[in-house]
């Protein structure tokens, strides 16, 4: 049940970003150039995602386990380095000179995009080479 | 500043949407959803790899639904050279993983349990984003 699980939360999600748009690099664009011609959309969207799953979460966490699985597994991690600040600064230099981030990217594979999927290769590429070289900020 | 193309109902419903992805994937597998880090152990985690990877499935297939129910065309602009993509995926790659999330990760999951590192990602990789793309334009 809880590969179902896996597949419908992908579903809904792919759904959510076809509605919001966000799967448009246009679209995420346009958020980022507040100084130019600004697009305030994907603020609605972090706020729709977040009245739904930020009430939901604290609820939820006080269960005794999940439905499908032996118990709660996410991270709590707290500490604030410069690991999370380099990552964050690479992340949004990436972000904005393409305009996709992980979830839009894999999502868009569907349109069968090349430029889509070059990005995904890159991408994956990346956390490869985090891997190898042991530098991620969640272990 | 001026605002153009802002779509507020559609980008608050498909908010709700991905939302709503969050608390099933939660709810029902005890995990929350950051697709950086579901992306990347998918490559180098055998640890949930399968659930992972029908995750990713997921995304795709949500666009693939919508437009067969929907009929309607999902638009995606890409203005950008392979170069730059593949310079943007490497970026967003080694970026997510070394801070450890990505706009889902952080902006959403980590926000969404009021996660002060998550918040400060969040609003690290949103500055970065504007001044690249502040920076873009200029060029």
């Amino acid at each position: 049940m809880n590969k179902l699980a896996s597949l419908v939360s992908g579903i809904i999600f792919g759904i959510g970003l076809v509605v919001s748009e966000m799967i448009n690099p246009a679209k995420v664009l346009g958020f980022l150039d507040l100084f130019g011609s600004w697009d305030p959309s994907l603020a609605f969207v972090m706020i729709g995602a977040l009245v739904v799953s930020s009430p939901m979460f604290h609820l939820i966490k006080n269960n005794k386990k999940p439905l499908f699985a032996e118990k709660f597994d996410y991270s709590n991690n707290k500490n604030i380095n410069t690991k999370l600040i380099i990552g964050s600064v690479l992340f949004g230099a990436g972000w904005g000179l393409g305009g996709l981030c992980p979830g839009p990217a894999i999502s868009s594979i569907a349109l069968l995009n090349v430029y889509s999927i070059a990005f995904v290769l890159s991408m994956f590429v990346g956390f490869y080479l985090v891997k190898v070289l042991n530098f991620t900020a969640t272990k | 500043m001026n605002i153009i193309n802002f779509t507020p109902v559609p980008a608050f419903t498909g908010g709700v949407i991905i939302g709503l992805a969050v608390v099933v994937f939660f709810l029902l597998n005890g995990r929350l959803i950051g697709i950086s880090g579901i992306a990347s152990n998918v490559l180098t985690e055998k640890n949930n790899r399968f659930d992972n990877f029908l995750f990713l499935l997921g995304l795709i297939i949500g666009p693939i639904l919508y437009t067969v129910f929907t009929n309607q065309q999902i638009n995606v602009t890409i203005s950008n050279s392979y170069i730059l993509l593949i310079i943007a995926g490497l970026l967003v790659g080694l970026g997510t993983r070394i801070s450890g999330g990505c706009t889902s990760g952080h902006g959403i999951s980590g926000i969404g349990r009021f996660s002060l590192r998550s918040i400060i990602a969040t609003i690290t990789f949103m500055i970065v984003g504007i001044i690249t793309v502040f920076i873009k334009n200029l060029i």
